[in-house]
């Protein structure tokens, strides 16, 4: 689906399943059950060649438990600094939780396509991400930030199940000072809460959006992004301006698997990024 | 003839029992021979020693979840087509170690496996399972991320392909475009003929392995004709019986319409077929072990109590399995119907779009083994009926 | 078992403890526990083997952190016991055919316990029973089971690692055609016509009967999408009989709900 798939200097296309030890600098908690680790690769030299498109994945392995695929959540100009944030619920993820600063992970990565940040250049940007999707698009929001003048108006639009499963709080403001517009909502507020209430796509309708130079980012559950996409159709941008991060099964990360097809896509390799354009044949199918 | 190599492209005859000779030179030159021979009712691959072994005289009878041998009229070593098993297991094992693991001082070592099987050399392989090995090469080698694994196994495997003489019911090839002749992807390819095999030379180590077997002698031009005529002949009958009338029977060559396949089923991934097909299908991933092209492995951990020595296994998966398609959030293909679907439009359809070609090669393992006989090219023809 | 100095060094604290259950069973998983030889050693290195009344006399009082429970339920008494242990594990893990599906004794549900009672036993008396052999799930919830009469050493080996490590027991419940294909066996149900319940029976064993030119009677019970109406409907129509294809369901695992429902549709059926 996407010839032109780059592979990234810390992977050996000749013997992918190789890996490199990572230590943990620092564990943040996030939200109940997630929490972001930073990871330092041992091998300093590895450590200066890593490098990652925002969007992408690296494949992190407790040996005995499992790999797993998790998204790169931190600023990709500055690769070193490198982030993840987790939620405890698979058996990987689970055991991650159980990790201590200074204890050693194998990561393989980074893998996977990555959010149109180049060609969004000149545009209006909005991202629309729901729960733990806002971990895969904070590097783009880290990118558009550095080079805030190449990008027209940016909206990051975030909602999460309540106040408290909001991520990165301590960010917004930052955030906003780069002229970024964020509009927080959620599902259930509570005593204290003066925000926004209701699911994401509600907050679409607020904004006016000039559909020839907007470009959409989204990422959360599935079920949110459709109603993403719908609320966009509506405003008239087109289908190969959404852009949207799919969740499959991603066992290998290299496509040999075969396990997180979805329709012509290996999400592991021609994704996980994909314009609605790819994705919509396949989206309403049930079971698919 | 004393000579060191007989050149690419040329064509030599040996005597039928002179075979012997090229299963000693493959021996002696390292390679682990694999050949067909008869197992629990079946002509399965194993380790090949002697000519003896080979199924002579005998045919394989096979369609929709049946399969018997038969003693045949032509007493030829290969008149029977494919089994159970085909060249992927030699390639892509069916179980594999990937990695071992040892936690010392807190830090892990990662070894790397060494693959320390012999090369491989299979005799008999047919055209169907060359093109099923030029497929998996696309999954394996020519994506952007090589299987390190399957790269050493693939440029060590010696293939001395034969030539069909006869179609099981279960074949559609022609449909396929991949057979009934082998015209590459070998090293040596066996033409059976009443007395002889005539034998063409694919490669360079094919044409020097060849040229140390005793008795080799050039072909004539009217030998190779007529070995060519065998598989020209092979194929004109297949396409007549299969476009035979139906009234004749299920015991006839299949066919699949391949016209415009990938969209008429991605067209279609709501047709009520995949429901009835769904009543039949036993999700027993039978269809997909057996297929030359299924190429979806899952690894495991298998670690010690300790947990400090941990080794990881690659084993052949199903996409009719919910592992498979297992998400935190659920499994996301929860019904036979949507396994079976996957199934046929990968094989069929998104195959195209992933590897420029199609995932079947017509060998028609899949109906055979298939424990209640469910025929993909049946499904197809069913859907394109009544397509929306 | 005695422990040299060095052994204590590394044994973990606060071990997990395990404890085993007997209750209607012919003791065959247990030995299985018994016959992992090899890494019995490991595992009590590993866990404190704190109730196991086949293998050591000496048992510790609960609550335990896992208990592996073997046998069906078949009378009022086992029905209370069963409870009883519940309440003091916190995993608990059926083990085999009988605990997880009622076993071969189950086939009295198809009978008149009454009748069986008269005919076997000199004074039926003494004799208390219920009328069924039902599985430890119709009585408790279960954590975790594992399949097999008897169960496979490598999967319990495998539980107790997980649970020891702390993660999911990989426990494969697809059927057993994935074995047989895996190891090359030729299909005996395509190659040869015998019924094979292979298709709609749960891995694990590792394929061992179709390796050795039999069909499997469905001893690890039915694989997750199990569709036994088909495989026996295609097996009649080669001839095979109903009343043998109720016995070959009707087996260590014919009181699993699927293989019961199958079952006892097919008797329905010869009797219309």
């Amino acid at each position: 689906m996407n010839p032109g798939i780059q592979v990234a200097p810390t992977v050996d296309a000749a013997n992918p399943w190789a890996m490199h030890a990572v230590r943990i600098l620092a564990i943040r908690r996030e939200v109940p059950q997630a929490f972001t680790y930073e990871l330092a690769f041992e091998d300093h030299a590895v450590g200066e060649r890593f490098r990652f498109r925002p969007g992408q994945f690296d494949m992190l392995y407790l040996p005995g438990i499992g790999e797993s695929a998790i998204s790169i959540s931190s600023d990709p100009d500055d690769p070193q600094r490198l982030l993840h944030t987790i939620r405890a619920v698979g058996n990987v993820t689970r055991a991650l939780a159980r990790k201590r600063v200074g204890d050693q992970l194998l990561l393989r990565g980074p893998f996977g396509s990555a959010w149109p940040v180049e060609s969004c250049e000149g545009q209006d940007l909005v991202i629309a991400a729901g729960g733990l999707g806002l971990a895969p698009v904070r590097p783009v929001i880290h990118h558009v930030i550095n080079r805030r003048d190449r990008y027209g108006k940016v909206w990051l639009l975030y909602g999460a199940r309540s106040p408290r499963d909001l991520l990165y709080t301590y960010e917004y403001d930052d955030w906003r000072r780069a002229d970024i517009d964020v509009q927080v909502t959620v599902d259930l507020g509570y005593d204290g809460w003066d925000g926004h209430i209701g699911v994401v796509p509600t907050l679409f309708d607020r904004l006016h959006l000039n559909p020839a130079r907007t470009r959409i980012i989204t990422c959360g559950p599935e079920i949110m992004m459709r109603f993403v996409i719908a609320a966009c159709l509506t405003q008239k941008i087109g289908p190969q301006h959404i852009y949207l991060s799919m969740e499959r099964n991603m066992n290998c990360a290299l496509g040999f698997c075969g396990h997180c097809q979805l329709g012509p896509a290996f999400v592991c390799k021609d994704g996980p990024v994909f314009t609605y354009e790819q994705m919509e044949p396949y989206l309403d199918v049930e079971d698919f | 003839m004393s000579v060191s190599t007989i050149p690419v492209g040329s064509t030599v005859s040996l005597q039928k029992l002179r075979l012997q000779g090229l299963i000693d030179a493959l021996t002696n030159a390292g390679y682990q021979v694999i050949g067909p021979q008869i197992a629990d009712g079946a002509v399965v691959y194993d380790e090949l020693d002697s000519l003896e072994q080979l199924p002579l005289g005998v045919i394989d009878e096979q369609d929709g979840g049946r399969y018997r041998l038969e003693r045949s009229n032509d007493a030829g070593y290969f008149d029977h087509v494919v089994g159970p098993h085909s060249l992927k297991r030699y390639l892509f094992p069916p179980q594999e170690t990937l990695q071992q693991l040892h936690l010392k001082d807190g830090h892990w070592n990662v070894e790397p496996t060494p693959i320390h099987d012999k090369p491989v050399a299979v005799i008999g392989a047919r055209s169907c399972d060359l093109h099923a090995v030029a497929i998996q090469d696309r999954v394996f080698l020519e994506g952007p991320y090589v299987d390190p694994g399957y790269r050493v196994r693939r440029e060590r495997l010696f293939v001395v392909s034969v030539q069909c003489r006869r179609a099981a019911a279960t074949c559609f090839c022609h449909s396929m475009k991949t057979g009934p002749r082998a015209s590459r992807g070998f090293d040596l390819s066996l033409t059976e003929l009443d007395d002889s095999f005539v034998i063409e030379v694919g490669s360079d180590q094919g044409g020097q392995i060849l040229a140390s077997v005793e008795g080799w002698k050039a072909s004539s031009a009217a030998i190779v004709d007529q070995a060519k005529e065998q598989s020209v002949q092979l194929e004109r009958t297949m396409k007549q019986r299969a476009d035979a009338d139906p009234a004749a029977g299920t015991s006839r060559p299949r066919q699949l319409d391949t016209h415009d396949v990938h969209d008429l089923l991605l067209n279609n991934l709501d047709h009520p077929r995949w429901e009835q097909v769904a009543e039949r299908c036993l999700a027993c991933a039978n269809c997909t072990m057996v297929c030359p092209t299924c190429f979806c492995s899952s690894v495991t951990e298998v670690a010690d109590l300790t947990g400090e020595h941990v080794r990881r296994e690659r084993t052949w998966a199903s996409c009719f399995t919910a592992e498979h398609s297992l998400l935190n959030s659920g499994v996301v293909r929860n019904s036979t119907k949507s396994r079976y679907r996957q199934w046929l439009t990968h094989k069929l359809a998104t195959w195209i779009d992933q590897y420029d070609t199609s995932g079947c090669v017509g060998c028609g393992r899949c109906i055979t083994w298939c424990p209640v006989g469910i025929d993909l090219t049946e499904e197809v023809a069913a859907i394109r009926e009544t397509a929306s | 078992m005695s422990k040299t100095s060095n052994q204590k060094s590394t044994e973990p604290a606060n071990k997990p403890t395990v404890a085993v259950f007997k209750f209607a069973s012919c003791d065959g998983c247990q030995l299985s526990l018994l016959d992992a030889e090899d890494e019995l050693l490991a595992i009590a290195h590993h866990v404190e083997i704190a109730y196991f009344l086949e293998a050591r006399t000496r048992t510790l009082d609960g609550p335990y952190d896992i208990g592996l429970v073997e046998g069906s339920i078949t009378t009022e008494h086992d029905a209370e016991r069963i409870r009883d242990i519940r309440k003091q594990c916190r995993y608990l893990v059926t083990i085999g055919a009988c605990a997880t599906a009622g076993g071969i004794q189950s086939l009295r549900n198809w009978a008149d316990v009454d009748e069986f009672i008269q005919q076997v036993y000199a004074t039926p008396q003494y004799i208390s029973t219920l009328a069924t052999s039902t599985a430890i799930a119709d009585h408790v919830p279960v954590d975790f089971e594992l399949r097999g009469c008897p169960i496979n050493k490598d999967q319990l080996v495998e539980l107790i690692t997980a649970l020891v490590i702390g993660r999911v027991p990989r426990v494969p419940n697809y059927s057993v055609c994935v074995e047989c294909k895996r190891r090359g066996t030729v299909c005996v149900a395509v190659a040869k016509g015998i019924s094979c319940l292979g298709p709609v029976t749960q891995a694990g064993c590792g394929a061992i009967c179709p390796a050795f030119n039999r069909d499997c009677f469905g001893c690890y019970g039915p694989q997750e999408f199990v569709n036994v109406t088909s495989l026996t409907r295609r097996y009649e129509s080669q001839g095979e009989s109903r009343e043998h294809l109720v016995r070959l369901v009707r087996n260590f695992n014919g009181y699993a709900p699927a293989f019961r429902a199958a079952s006892d549709a097919l008797e329905e059926q010869s009797h219309e």
